[in-house]
């Protein structure tokens, strides 16, 4: 509604339009500053409530940040916590060589197996791939290169990468085949592996609830790698099956704070008794 | 395999689990030690992130987000935590969980373990195998005695790919239970209507044999 103009925020008050909006255009790209000078033109919003505006959008809007040759990071357990709209999204997205970043690559055919289907899945890093089949097929055929690495080494790496750490000494496979050609170093007595940062140009998480300000929190076991890869990327685009207001949230619950999402996806798909249905 | 052996070994297992410990349980057999355990203070860990994990009751209950490592439906117990993945390794190899319970597809006479990978397949998943190694209080392993071709799992010296640099704590099978005492492998109790000869052949790794030696209850 037009009429129910808010007041200005006190920084604004003075120019309607602050001179120095070269900085905002830099860190919004080119289309979100067109839309600040649009909003801030025909509705008076201070630039906040744009931003806000900002974050939330539509799955396909979304998943354009995704480029060829780009590292993805997606949560979920299998299907558990996986961004699954976003990820049918991404199957209908024009980018291929793809790395990705993910405890599992789905199931034949489902979740991100279609991706890997679809032969736009260069590089796997994860865990656990025996639950798809067609992932030891793939790199058979030379079609798919694969990193297996400890799901506690894993998780840390993404913490690590979220967190500004260069790197970290593990007991977890020293001695194994998954040591090879990582540097091992003797600390107290016992034997330690050395594993670096992981980080990614865009993160698909899962939430279930988030606020308009991107702050997000999560249900029961569909948590798992979502609030570590929400702080690894350069651009993090959260689903959720519920979007409220800001200050709906209490505080304390909030498990991923705003500051750590770029954009919120409302989920189309969601994981219920019977499978994977539309919502 | 039999469910009957299989119920056996879990249920040897479940009498390991002290109150007021933190027990983590692997995929197959340690999955079902959950329904022999007696007392409520015992806490289930699932690394997939929640502490206080409970079977499943009924139907009613089931939640298709919320399930154990297996991917398996749980639900939960008083008292219960959701956490992260890197925060519920962090408690796993931080030391803070006291009890692992693993299956294995060898274990050798030093007290390695091999149960992440078969020599000559495609390695495709390790998931937590070797973090519960490396950071677990104690580890027992639940397994059949033997391969389903009749090859010996308890070896000499581990041929596939072992899982950690740390050695296990126990072994129970459906024949037997051992232990590791000073570094050796110790025979300690004979499954019911078991003779020790069965287990000597049965088994390629040597052993000692208790003096204790009893019959699992």
């Amino acid at each position: 509604m037009v009429e129910a103009v808010p007041p200005l925020p006190q920084e604004w008050d003075g120019p309607a339009f602050p001179k120095d909006e070269a900085p905002r255009r830099f860190l919004l790209g080119g289309l979100g500053s067109l839309f600040i000078q649009m909003a801030e033109r025909s509705f008076c919003l201070s630039i906040k409530e744009v931003m806000i505006m900002q974050k939330q959008m539509k799955a396909e809007e979304a998943v354009q940040k995704i480029q060829s040759g780009d590292t993805l990071m997606v949560g979920g357990f299998g299907l558990v916590g996986a961004p699954l709209t976003l990820i049918d999204e991404l199957t209908r997205h024009d980018a291929g060589g793809l790395t990705v970043i993910s405890n599992n690559l789905g199931e034949p055919g489902r979740g991100l197996g279609i991706l890997l289907r679809q032969g736009k899945v260069k590089r796997a890093i994860g865990s656990y791939f025996t639950s798809n089949r067609e992932v030891g097929d793939f790199y058979h055929q030379g079609k798919l290169e694969i990193q297996l690495l400890p799901q506690g080494t894993m998780s840390e790496s993404i913490r690590a990468g979220g967190a500004g750490i260069g790197g970290y000494y593990t007991k977890t496979s020293a001695g194994t085949e998954l040591a090879k050609g990582k540097e091992v170093r003797e600390i107290n007595g016992e034997l330690y592996v050395l594993e670096l940062p992981l980080k990614a140009n865009v993160a698909l998480v899962k939430a279930a609830k988030a606020d308009t300000l991107g702050n997000l929190v999560y249900y029961k076991t569909a948590r798992n790698f979502n609030p570590l890869m929400a702080a690894a990327a350069d651009f993090v685009i959260a689903e959720a099956d519920e979007i409220v207001e800001a200050g709906e949230l209490s505080p304390e619950e909030i498990v991923t704070p705003h500051l750590f999402v770029d954009a919120i996806v409302e989920s189309r798909l969601i994981l219920s008794k019977e499978g994977v249905v539309s919502k | 395999m039999t469910r009957d052996s299989q119920m056996m070994i879990a249920k040897r297992a479940a009498a390991e689990l002290q109150p007021h410990s933190v027990v983590n349980l692997g995929i197959g057999i340690p999955t079902l030690v959950a329904k022999y355990v007696e007392s409520d203070l015992v806490y289930f860990h699932t690394e997939n992130g929640m502490l206080g994990v409970q079977e499943l009751r009924n139907e009613a209950e089931f939640d298709p987000s919320l399930v154990n490592a297996g991917k398996l439906p749980i639900s939960e117990g008083i008292g219960a935590s959701y956490f992260d993945s890197a925060e519920s390794f962090g408690m796993i190899r931080g030391g803070h969980v006291d009890v692992a319970v693993l299956g294995a597809l060898q274990v050798d006479e030093q007290g390695f373990i091999a149960n992440w990978a078969i020599p000559g397949k495609n390695i495709m998943g390790v998931g937590g195998a070797m973090d519960l190694l490396s950071g677990a209080g104690k580890v027992i392993v639940t397994t059949n005695h033997t391969a389903k071709n009749g090859d010996p799992k308890i070896v000499h010296t581990c041929s596939y790919p072992i899982t950690s640099l740390r050695k296990v704590d126990m072994i129970i099978t459906e024949l037997a239970v051992f232990t590791f005492e000073a570094g050796k492998l110790v025979l300690k109790e004979l499954m019911p209507g078991v003779n020790l000869a069965e287990v000597r052949e049965k088994t390629e790794a040597a052993f000692e044999i208790s003096e204790q030696i009893t019959a699992v209850r």
